[in-house]
């Protein structure tokens, strides 16, 4: 080996790498973490990791290829999130913003999150200042826009939604390199937004759908997000959560995840109620942090759910 | 002739690019940063026409370009500077101005001398751009 072969390399192209690391690249970057994160933090969303794991190598590979003088181009990082209320769109996409900055596809890595409520005005003229300034605040982040279909309203023809459309539109694509934006929303509703508004759809290259989570992993969240807060089942309230997660799936306005840390913040009222009620004497830290079976089994979901609401008074006042 | 006010002023033109590094420096330093426009370039107009208001709360330097080219595009044939306040106690003034577009044609000044009483002379500037009405200047 002499040092001819590197000098002629080195005359070659001055400024480029011969060679990427890989693997190394992975490290460095710390992507590892954020998807080892995503693994840890996140219950099922078995496809949703899935494409996060390809559309970080495509990017990290993007990366190498530029170092190497091969792209020159940003690729186009806009995404779609589909899928039911409380599947865990916002939480993901707060992870995709870590992600994306940690590969240095945006800038400052911050996630702003909005509904049309912020992009439309309220009169003519208002709608474009509005959406600019929502943009700004944006730019070197993710911009979130959950149940963005909202946005465009068919039956009001001078509806303002489509001023912020345009504008929406034109940032990214003149843009890119400044923002990535995400759009948000059950899936059906989605699909008919994207069919009235092709300009978004070519403009979006990741569509990354949510399932719904099963009764298995729901118990898996009920029991995370009470660790989380220092509260624990005891073994008859986790069977009675079970059957609990079973039979709120069948009724109305089920939104997986936030339903049942609603039943939760539910369950720990009574709780307070019953500790408050019963207890007589000092109560130690293991009483105060056990959600007992009684506190799930009050819920109205086992006396056949949220229509009990629209019954006389008299009898849901029982 | 060049309009030498502010920062970079010796330099040549700031490119997009220069422009979002010094505005990102003074984002991170917290202050908050507008742009500006006039047709009147005396040095003692302080006061210049504000583009949309100052950016307190944009984290990324790049809505700061974005608002001097959407600028450039009403206001091209003018001067604009992006400016930096600084908001903190003790402060509470300009940190940074730099001029991002100028006219392709600057005239200049001239100097006007004032005849005054018992042979005084009172010296005074102004701009040949001047003497055309706002809106009329730097075609």
């Amino acid at each position: 080996m002499t040092d001819e072969p590197t000098a002629l390399e080195e005359k070659a192209s001055p400024s480029l790498p011969q060679s990427v690391d890989l693997a190394a690249a992975f490290e460095e970057s710390g992507v590892r973490d954020v998807l080892k994160e995503l693994d840890d933090t996140m219950i099922g969303l078995a496809p949703v990791k899935q494409r996060i794991r390809e559309t970080a190598a495509l990017l990290l590979v993007d990366q190498a290829r530029r170092q190497l003088g091969l792209a020159t181009e940003t690729p186009t990082l806009h995404m779609s999130f589909t899928g039911n209320p409380g599947t865990g769109k916002t939480t993901v996409a707060l992870k995709m913003a870590d992600l994306l900055h940690r590969l240095g596809y945006v800038r400052k890595g911050h996630l702003v999150t909005v509904t049309r409520d912020d992009l439309v005005g309220q009169y003519i003229g208002h709608t474009a200042p509005k959406t600019k300034e929502v943009l700004k605040k944006a730019m070197g982040g993710v911009l979130f826009i959950d149940e963005a279909y909202y946005l465009y309203r068919p039956e009001n023809e001078r509806d303002y939604g489509q001023e912020a459309i345009e504008i929406l539109l034109q940032v990214m694509e003149n843009n890119r390199d400044d923002l990535v934006v995400i759009l948000a929303g059950y899936a059906d509703r989605m699909d008919r937004f994207f069919e009235s508004n092709p300009g978004f759809r070519s403009r979006i290259a990741h569509h990354i759908e949510f399932p719904d989570y099963t009764n298995e992993e729901l118990l898996k969240i009920a029991e995370i997000m009470l660790s989380e807060q220092n509260y624990a089942f005891d073994p008859a309230a986790r069977v009675a959560m079970a059957e609990y997660i079973a039979s709120r799936r069948g009724q109305q306005h089920f939104a997986n995840a936030r339903s049942i840390r609603n039943a939760l913040d539910r369950a720990r009222l009574r709780q307070a109620n019953r500790l408050f009620n019963e207890a007589a004497g000092p109560l130690d830290a293991a009483a105060l942090s056990a959600i007992a079976e009684t506190d799930i089994r009050a819920s109205r979901v086992f006396r056949g759910g949220l229509d009990t609401d629209r019954k006389p008074a008299r009898e849901a006042a029982e | 002739m060049r309009l030498r006010q502010g920062q970079f002023s010796f330099l040549p033109d700031l490119t997009d690019d220069d422009i979002r590094v010094q505005a990102q420096y003074a984002i991170d330093n917290g202050w908050a940063v507008s742009v500006e426009f006039t047709d009147d370039p005396h040095p003692r107009n302080t006061y210049w026409e504000m583009w949309g208001h100052p950016m307190f709360d944009n984290p990324d330097a790049a809505a700061v370009v974005y608002e001097v080219n959407e600028c450039r595009k009403a206001h091209g044939g003018k001067y604009i500077r992006v400016m930096a306040f600084d908001a903190s106690h003790g402060w509470e003034s300009i940190r940074m101005s730099f001029i991002v577009n100028r006219p392709k044609e600057e005239p200049g000044f001239r100097l006007v001398r004032q005849e005054s009483a018992g042979r005084l002379v009172r010296y005074t500037v102004e701009s040949y751009a001047t003497r055309d009405p706002e809106g009329a200047r730097y075609a």
